[in-house]
């Protein structure tokens, strides 16, 4: 994860390579032949049409789901979970990175079971959870603090870890102390992969919060939305929420973006 | 504990420790945390501070990890959550190459599609779930293609990126040097792509593992989520305990396994771009 210029990390997106070509309209072409597609077949009636709704009837959903103010309850119970954990793992990811990147010893203790706790498949977590916690908001908010830890521990830690050799014997050289040395040599030079590792928490507890309320089904959220859709058959439904989860994605992701440019922006304007 | 409470100067010069009890705590240190983590367990179990249906001391564990492997249930859930997790993902990854290679040789192809990708990309595996569901019900096909989705994605994106890693420039002197098009993407691009493909196929299978456990947890009759989707409903915890220890090991395995073909792999790959880029000047 150290290489954040060349990989993906698997869950974002990376953006077109298009080298200022002004011919955006072509990535349209796909969906919109998609979407008349759809609305021909569904028109057609050639398949069976309770799994094959139309556009119309997905739109009619959505237009439901805003103004009988379902959506907004179902949205605000799963954005409350989503920052409380994400509030929260992010603040001991940091505190835990920075102990596992500044001292040996530290890391020496801890390192190891925290590797292999991080090979375990957080969903595994969610049966034990639910015995400790209930299936209420407290077990979910548990759930998406672990998800969000994991990657600001890893990043904060290499970020910290990987300050030049030379930066910290100028430090030295200077007579810095350790808190000084902290502070104004191995921070700076460890936020960009700080700030990676709080944009995959974002993400991941995103979709953790997704995981948990299907896993944990108890009260409202967009989860909730999903399973009802899909237990009621109502293909419309849960082609709605698949749209609200995907956007809901794309809009962190690309305020976390603009986070990210601001700040190595501000961070060029002050050297 | 009492190393945690030396001063942080002292610290530096742990890697060569001067003494040798020094030496001792450290290549002892990274047990001490599971080690006490395990007593406390054990101790709490014991000491009834903990009731069973709530935390299972470790030795019921045990005993049921061991009747799990003696009466084959354990291989035979095994063995369906592997054949799904490498149909899955020899499925996902094949796609996933060819769509990288495709996007990222073919720039229209790219114009086209890589929107719609990344749109997609957005909406993740457990927000798919119901609507695959619907689709194709809840048997096997469910599992292979969440499974398949899953690791499509980092496949299919750092190919595609692997394949920008050829600059425009090198691009050109192998034009200059009067390279074919074949020549080029044989010679030039797909060196250089190669260990970001490499990262593309194990973030894959990574992914591919992870949505092997979630999808068993929410919908399937077998396989190792299964057991723990099943202890949990009989509230059997050493059953659940035994199923996420052998998820993790197994996961920590494959992590492993890698990791090590990783080294291998990009290894040789790293020495013989070098020479490429040796040879290009």
């Amino acid at each position: 994860m150290s290489n954040a210029a060349t990989t993906t990390h698997g869950a974002t997106p990376i953006p077109l390579d298009d080298n200022g070509d002004t011919r955006r309209w072509r990535g349209l072409v796909l969906p919109v032949v998609a979407i008349l597609l759809w609305w021909a077949l569904s028109r057609a009636e050639l398949v069976n049409s309770a799994l094959l709704v139309s556009p119309g009837k997905v739109l009619a959903t959505a237009a439901d789901q805003i103004t009988t103010g379902k959506l907004w309850r179902a949205l605000g119970a799963s954005l409350t979970r989503e920052l409380t954990g994400f509030v929260i793992g992010t603040s001991a990811g940091l505190l835990l990175g920075a102990l596992l990147g500044v001292s040996r010893w530290f890391n020496r203790l801890v390192g190891p079971s925290f590797n292999t706790f991080k090979q375990i498949s957080l969903f595994a977590w969610i049966p034990l959870i639910s015995v400790w916690f209930g299936l209420g908001d407290t077990a979910k908010v548990v759930f998406l603090s672990l998800a969000a830890l994991v990657p600001v521990v890893v990043n904060t830690c290499d970020g910290i870890r990987s300050t030049p050799k030379p930066l910290l014997e100028v430090a030295k050289v200077y007579g810095y102390t350790p808190v000084q040395t902290f502070f104004h040599v191995v921070l700076p030079a460890a936020t960009p992969a700080i700030f990676t590792g709080v944009y995959l928490a974002l993400i991941y507890s995103w979709l953790a919060t997704i995981g948990a309320e299907y896993l944990l089904v108890a009260g409202v959220g967009i989860g909730n939305l999903l399973i009802e859709g899909s237990e009621h058959f109502q293909m419309d439904l849960v082609i709605f929420g698949m749209f609200v989860v995907g956007l809901v994605g794309w809009l962190m992701n690309a305020l976390a973006r603009h986070v990210e440019r601001r700040l190595a922006h501000l961070r060029g304007a002050a050297q | 504990m009492s190393i945690l409470t030396l001063p942080a100067r002292h610290l530096a010069s742990a890697y060569a420790p001067a003494w040798n009890a020094r030496a001792a705590i450290w290549f002892i240190a990274p047990w001490l945390l599971p080690l006490s983590l395990y007593a406390l367990w054990h101790l709490g179990a014991e000491q009834g501070w903990i009731s069973p249906q709530v935390l299972p001391p470790p030795s019921y564990v045990w005993d049921t990890l061991s009747e799990l492997t003696t009466s084959g249930d354990l291989w035979l859930n095994l063995k369906a959550s592997l054949l799904r997790v490498l149909v899955g993902f020899a499925a996902g990854s094949l796609l996933g190459l060819i769509l990288g290679t495709a996007m990222g040789l073919w720039r229209p192809l790219q114009a086209y599609l890589l929107p719609t990708f990344n749109a997609l990309v957005q909406i993740p595996v457990l927000a798919w779930l119901p609507f695959v569901l619907l689709l194709v019900g809840i048997g096997e096909p469910l599992k292979y293609i969440l499974i398949a989705k899953a690791a499509l994605v980092p496949v299919t994106l750092n190919t595609l990126q692997g394949f920008r890693l050829a600059s425009p420039a090198l691009r050109e002197v192998a034009h200059v040097y009067g390279y074919t098009r074949r020549q080029e993407v044989v010679e030039v691009v797909l060196p250089l792509a190669t260990p970001t493909i490499f990262t593309g196929l194990r973030l894959g299978f990574t992914k591919a593992w992870l949505s092997l456990v979630v999808v068993e947890l929410v919908a399937s009759s077998e396989g190792l989520g299964y057991l723990i989707v099943y202890g949990r409903q009989l509230f059997q915890l050493d059953l659940v305990m035994a199923a996420v220890i052998v998820v993790g090991a197994i996961g920590y395995l494959i992590d492993r396994l890698l990791d090590w073909s990783e080294a291998r792999f990009i290894g040789a790959r790293a020495a013989s771009r070098l020479g490429t880029q040796g040879e290009a000047p």
